[in-house]
């Protein structure tokens, strides 16, 4: 059974913070049944990867190759769980295939496979990527006269990467306004706090240096969300990042701001508990 | 080989095979518009200038950037577009190894790795710019095919033949200029390897600008009486083990001739092949587990013992033994 895309293109915040929370228990099932996998980061940007594919992105799950759309890459590609449970429930695939995350023969790898699963716009796992392949499809994209959007979701940590940074660059060189970076500020990596691994701040000045229009927001404010993804399609000129302050583990009281769940599953104890929080049975 | 072929063949002058990339991707711009060329900020060198000048809205200059330009190749084909991505073989396949292993060939993308200056030919910039183990970090990855053309006329059909495969391919082209080799009405088909003869003896197996001196090196053993056979094995991967097979079942000793590490390359490939399927005498030329230098191409070609000379001695050697 294939869902609907309940794409309103309306700022519908209260459908949205439902779906953001069915997204979660979604991502907590399918880990828990996984018995391994990133937990933290994919509740952290589960308000934003909701807001994109069920109110912000044109896109369409039945016709994923439709060239109009706008695309979404998940460079921090660990959060898999987090656009696997997305996609499902907006109607890429069967949502009975999130049980089978991890498992031998499933489309649904470790980290996301674009050659195996629909809606994948391209693989990740490997840090610091994702935001050149961004680049490529918006210059591919204004060559062609495609008007649409490229959405890149990087961790707080990957921005240790270097290629982001040459990527950053190149994004403004091409004066690529057709891209929205948005960083998932979690504050934590496998290591510890970012701060202490390898400080990253001050991260606005330095997107700001690279030639980009910075949007600070609250990462788990679904109206901030949403305004900053529109006004950033309303800079021209130059790509736009958002700054999204999130907590790891956002959703689950017991998880969040814990580096201890950053790349480890909920215990089948631990998702009933996490559920009952929730108030959502079963 | 034929002597009427030679002949024609050495009317063409010699010619770098980077000089005749430059030139196919001008023509087959004009005829492809779905081509888009990128270049790490050294486009006069691996002569994608030519269609940067001429397209100047399909041409990308990523700058300094090997990592980003194959993250931005990736982005470019998932767009719809046949992304050309050139720089120097040791930066395109070293340097960004990594972003080709899970951008490229992990999403199995329609990316063209065309890389210049590989192997010693380079000469004076030294080690740091001489790829000499391209082919090895090339071969190993899934969904990736790997070509040496041997001349400009094969790297112009080479160029012809990738725009038209969907997949991932890399092509390594030289520095220095090379003489023609490959026959006048020669067609390049991937994954075909081309004989100039079969020996009874022996059969040089090469790529690049070996071929040219296996060439040379089989007619100093046919002045000695030794019967030598010569075969471009253009593309690596997939090697052509049909034609491989055949000439190892009628011949005493299989030489590879690669300027590149006996390590991993052509050598590697050729002898992982045989001695699972045809198990015979085999001795690989390349360089011993060793970095280039500076020096004038044809002083390396010497000092790294990659001649024609070097070649018959190897051969004579084995065979005596």
């Amino acid at each position: 059974m294939r869902m609907q895309i309940k794409n309103t293109r309306k700022k519908d915040i209260p459908f949205l913070k439902k779906q953001a929370k069915l997204v979660r228990v979604e991502i907590l099932k399918m880990l828990t049944i996984a018995g391994s996998g990133h937990t933290g980061g994919s509740l952290s940007a589960a308000d934003i990867v909701t807001a994109l594919y069920f109110s912000k992105m044109r896109h369409k799950p039945d016709e994923p190759g439709w060239r109009e759309r706008d695309r979404f890459v998940l460079s921090k590609g660990h959060a898999a769980p987090l656009l696997y449970a997305v996609l499902a429930m907006a109607g890429y695939f069967d949502i009975s295939a999130l049980k089978t995350l991890r498992k031998l023969g499933s489309p649904l790898q470790g980290h996301p496979c674009s050659r195996v699963l629909p809606g994948v716009e391209i693989s990740t796992g490997s840090l610091g990527q994702g935001l050149s392949v961004s680049n490529g499809m918006a210059i591919g994209m204004k060559m062609d006269n495609i008007w649409s959007r490229v959405y890149c979701l990087l961790g707080d940590g990957e921005i240790q990467e270097g290629q982001v940074w040459e990527a950053a660059m190149t994004a403004a060189h091409y004066k690529l306004d057709n891209i929205c970076a948005i960083v998932d500020l979690n504050g934590l990596q496998i290591d510890g706090p970012v701060s202490k691994v390898k400080a990253i701040e001050p991260v606005a000045s330095k997107w700001a240096a690279f030639g980009w229009n910075v949007i600070d927001i609250d990462g788990h404010d679904m109206k901030e969300i949403l305004d900053a993804l529109d006004k950033a399609e309303t800079v021209k000129g130059k790509p736009s990042v958002i700054l999204a302050h999130t907590i790891k583990g956002k959703g689950v009281s017991f998880f969040e701001g814990k580096v201890e769940y950053h790349g480890r599953a909920p215990t089948p104890e631990e998702l009933e508990k996490a559920l009952k929080e929730m108030e959502v049975h079963g | 080989m034929g002597k009427k072929i030679q002949d024609t063949v050495l009317k063409r002058s010699a010619m770098a095979t980077r000089d005749a990339y430059g030139e196919a991707l001008l023509e087959l711009g004009q005829k492809r518009k779905d081509i888009v060329v990128l270049d790490a900020d050294l486009s006069g060198s691996t002569k994608t200038g030519k269609f940067a000048k001429a397209f100047p809205d399909r041409f990308c200059n990523i700058g300094i950037a090997e990592q980003d330009m194959i993250g931005t190749a990736a982005g470019l084909a998932l767009s719809g577009k046949l992304p050309f991505a050139s720089t120097f073989a040791v930066f395109e396949t070293g340097r960004a190894w990594e972003q080709v292993r899970q951008t490229i060939c992990y999403s199995n993308l329609n990316v063209k790795l065309v890389a210049t200056h590989g192997g010693i030919s380079v000469g004076e910039d030294g080690a740091s710019h001489q790829a000499t183990e391209d082919i090895a970090l090339m071969r190993v990855l899934p969904n990736m095919t790997v070509i040496v053309p041997a001349d400009a006329l094969e790297t112009t059909q080479v160029i012809y033949a990738i725009a038209d495969y969907c997949g991932p391919v890399y092509v390594r082209l030289g520095r220095s200029k090379v003489p023609p080799v490959m026959p006048d009405d020669y067609k390049f088909r991937m994954g075909k390897a081309f004989t100039f003869a079969t020996g009874r003896d022996v059969n040089i197996v090469a790529i690049g600008i070996m071929v040219s001196v296996a060439l040379e090196a089989a007619k100093i053993l046919a002045q000695e009486g030794i019967d030598a056979g010569v075969i471009n094995m253009s593309t690596v991967k997939p090697l052509d083990t049909k034609t491989l097979l055949n000439v190892a079942k009628t011949c005493k000793l299989i030489v590879t001739a690669e300027e590149h590490s006996i390590v991993g390359g052509l050598g590697g490939a050729v002898s992982e092949f045989l001695s699972e399927n045809h198990p015979v005498r085999l001795r690989r030329i390349g360089l011993k587990d060793a970095f280039g230098c500076s020096g004038a191409p044809e002083e390396l070609m010497k000092h790294y013992g990659l001649t024609a000379k070097d070649i018959v001695k190897t051969i004579k050697e084995t065979l005596n033994q």
